[in-house]
């Protein structure tokens, strides 16, 4: 049942008994806590007094998530973009030039020396 | 009469799908539901077969089947010294393969029952079932020219299907990118084929591994130039970095079913390259440099794959990018296993990369086939792929969001299912080569998990959006197909020392024993 790894060894079912057995310290740790806590008007966010848009209004777009992550890196994305045309030439040329370079890596230290 | 069945399995296999793909035409002119019956028949019976096949090959060891000759089961014919005849040759590594293959394909069909309709149907399901041969072929050949032929049949039915949905134009640009760069690949192919049998006059792959590996002296420099172009190839075909580019526009426009099943026709390249690395070079060429070259392609595959991904907006060729990537951890793990084969025996941790490889294989296939079949229902229900204009679709859609979890978890190599465990065996024997490639590949697990919250969150969580209030759950066979994969992922995921055992260590043994491949062609040579 478990797989013999080059380290050791992974058993899944040891983990999910281990996450049942977290799961349930949680559940009740949860099941513990604070039962005075108000609902309705204290649950909504605060903005600066101003009111709420509609959730669909306000949700994030995935083209927005990881903004911060992906302007960090703008320059290797700038270079990264550019190296994808969608232009077929482009393609083949990629193709022709790793086949250059494993012809170069592979035959000619074989031809020199 | 199951004897005879095994006995003739390899060659109905591929005959089966054949056959009716040509005799669907004229079914579908009469009946549309006996078009269909027939289509499932031929992919169940060659299902069948691959798992009769399969156990045989497991008890018994490698079959070969001779097209032609007085006994199937013999290559090499009395009073010849090499094999000229059509042979097809299964052995652990080709049966691996072939199973994916087929157990793709029944998975793909299902789905594209509830998926495709409406006119060119019966075409549709002709290409199917020879991209089904193409992918089949290319396992199960044991020369070079056919590899080729299947090669183009496999390209082109894919090519057909990728642009079956004309929608604006695009999938019909990504045709004939694919097909351009396919024929690019393919002629390559052919002409390596070329150069070897001027150089020894064979196509057989255990002949020419023969030749290949007792030739003393060095390869002569046709035969490295043929390996070069075989390796260039197959790797432009497997989909690897910086020659992956055809890979997400074609990914990204074919029907659901469809890129799930090139994904598998994919991996079917990889199986060449692999069996031209391994099979008939072996280390006649130096080992640690093409290893090396192996890594390198996995690294930049895996860096380029995810980075990519984290940008997309169009859900389709995003996970086109991820696909990227995870052949990058391939190439990565097979590139160790060579590199080690280098040493001239292989050492424990090459052999659990090879282990971790080949069992990603097979994960690849099933990850990724899990998660464009959801994001096909998804495009199949709103007829939207911009992350931007979806959202809030667990509400609507609580099936096909629970198994977008189970793909997202498994891609993501998260314990405790099947990606997780061909990935711990893929960093604990990369790290043995060096530490910083099992960083690099941890740290693209991590982006994997990002770029995979990036779409469940932007497709399925948040608020229900007015412009999609009136979508309903997917189609029951739809559902029916992911929950197959989704099944399949789990139990590999919970038993993967059964399957390493049964199913992967074969293969890899399979695949670093050139001489019982050798001997059991060319007879005890």
């Amino acid at each position: 049942m478990s797989l013999d790894t080059f380290g050791g060894f992974w058993s899944p079912l040891v983990w999910l008994l281990a996450f049942i057995v977290t799961f349930l310290i949680g559940y009740i740790l949860w099941g513990l806590g604070e039962k005075q806590h108000k609902t309705g008007e204290q649950l909504k966010p605060f903005i600066s007094g101003l009111a709420e848009g509609s959730k669909e209004d306000v949700h994030v777009k995935g083209g927005n998530i990881y903004w911060g992550f992906t302007e960090s890196l703008k320059e290797y994305y700038k270079y990264a973009t550019k190296m994808h045309t969608g232009i077929l030439n482009d393609y083949i040329l990629w193709f022709i030039g790793i086949a250059a370079i494993f012809f170069m890596v592979v035959i000619i230290p074989g031809v020199i020396w | 009469m199951i004897e005879t069945l095994v006995t003739h399995a390899p060659i109905l296999i591929i005959a089966a799908p054949l056959l009716v793909a040509f005799i669907l035409p004229l079914i579908d002119k009469v009946s549309k539901k006996g078009r269909n019956i027939l289509v499932l028949c031929a992919v169940v019976f060659t299902l069948v077969l691959v798992i009769i096949l399969y156990q045989d090959v497991i008890e018994n060891g490698m079959r070969i089947y001779t097209l032609g000759g007085e006994n199937a089961h013999v290559a090499l014919p009395s009073g010849y010294h090499v094999p000229v005849r059509i042979t097809l040759v299964i052995d652990a590594l080709s049966i691996f393969m072939v199973l994916i293959s087929s157990l793709i394909s029944f998975v793909g069909l299902l789905y594209s029952f509830a998926h495709v309709k409406g006119e060119g149907t019966g075409k549709f399901y002709t290409l199917f079932l020879l991209m089904l041969v193409g992918m089949l072929g290319m396992e199960m050949t044991g020369d070079l020219f056919n590899l080729f032929v299947f090669l183009e049949i496999l390209s082109i039915s894919s090519a057909a299907l990728i642009s079956f949905y004309i929608r604006k134009g695009q999938p019909i640009e990504a045709s004939i990118k694919f097909i351009i760069i396919s024929s690019l690949a393919a002629l390559f192919v052919l002409f390596a084929t070329g150069l070897l049998y001027g150089e020894y006059n064979l196509l057989n792959m255990g002949a020419l591994a023969n030749e290949i590996n007792s030739q003393t002296g060095g390869l002569t420099l046709l035969s490295q130039l043929a390996f070069i172009l075989l390796l260039a190839s197959f790797a432009l075909k497997a989909g690897s970095a910086p020659m992956h580019m055809w890979l997400p526009d074609s990914y990204g426009e074919a029907p659901g079913a469809i890129s799930m099943f090139l994904v598998a026709g994919t991996q079917a390249s990889l199986y060449a390259l692999l069996r031209v690395c391994f099979t008939i070079y072996n280390t006649a060429i130096d080992a640690s440099i093409i290893g090396g070259l192996l890594i390198i392609l996995g690294l930049v595959s895996i860096f380029i794959g995810v980075t990519m991904a984290l940008i997309q907006i169009d859900i389709k060729r995003l996970i086109g990018y991820a696909a990227v990537a995870e052949v990058g951890y391939i190439f990565l793990a097979v590139g160790v296993g060579f590199f080690e084969l280098a040493q001239g025996e292989l050492s424990a941790y090459g052999l659990k990369a090879l282990q971790g490889g080949i069992f990603h294989i097979f994960n690849d296939v099933l990850d990724i086939g899990l998660l464009f079949l959801v994001t096909g229902a998804v495009i199949y229900m709103t007829k939207e792929t911009n992350l931007n204009k979806l959202g809030g679709l667990a509400r609507s859609m609580k099936y096909s969001s629970f198994f977008f979890l189970i793909g997202l978890v498994a891609v993501a190599g998260l314990p405790p299912l099947n990606g997780f465990a061909s990935k711990i065996l893929i960093y604990e024997a990369i790290y043995k080569v060096s530490p910083l490639l099992s960083i690099i590949a941890i740290l693209a697990s991590i982006f994997m998990l990002a770029i995979f919250v990036k779409i469940f969150y932007s497709v399925f969580m948040g608020p229900k959006l007015s412009s999609l209030s009136d979508i309903s759950e997917a189609p029951k066979l739809m559902l029916a197909s992911m929950a197959i994969l989704s099944g399949i992922m789990i139990f590999f995921g919970l038993f993967p020392g059964y399957i390493v055992d049964n199913l992967v260590t074969p293969a890899v043994n399979a695949l670093v024993d050139n001489f019982t491949y050798i001997t059991t062609i060319m007879g005890g040579i």
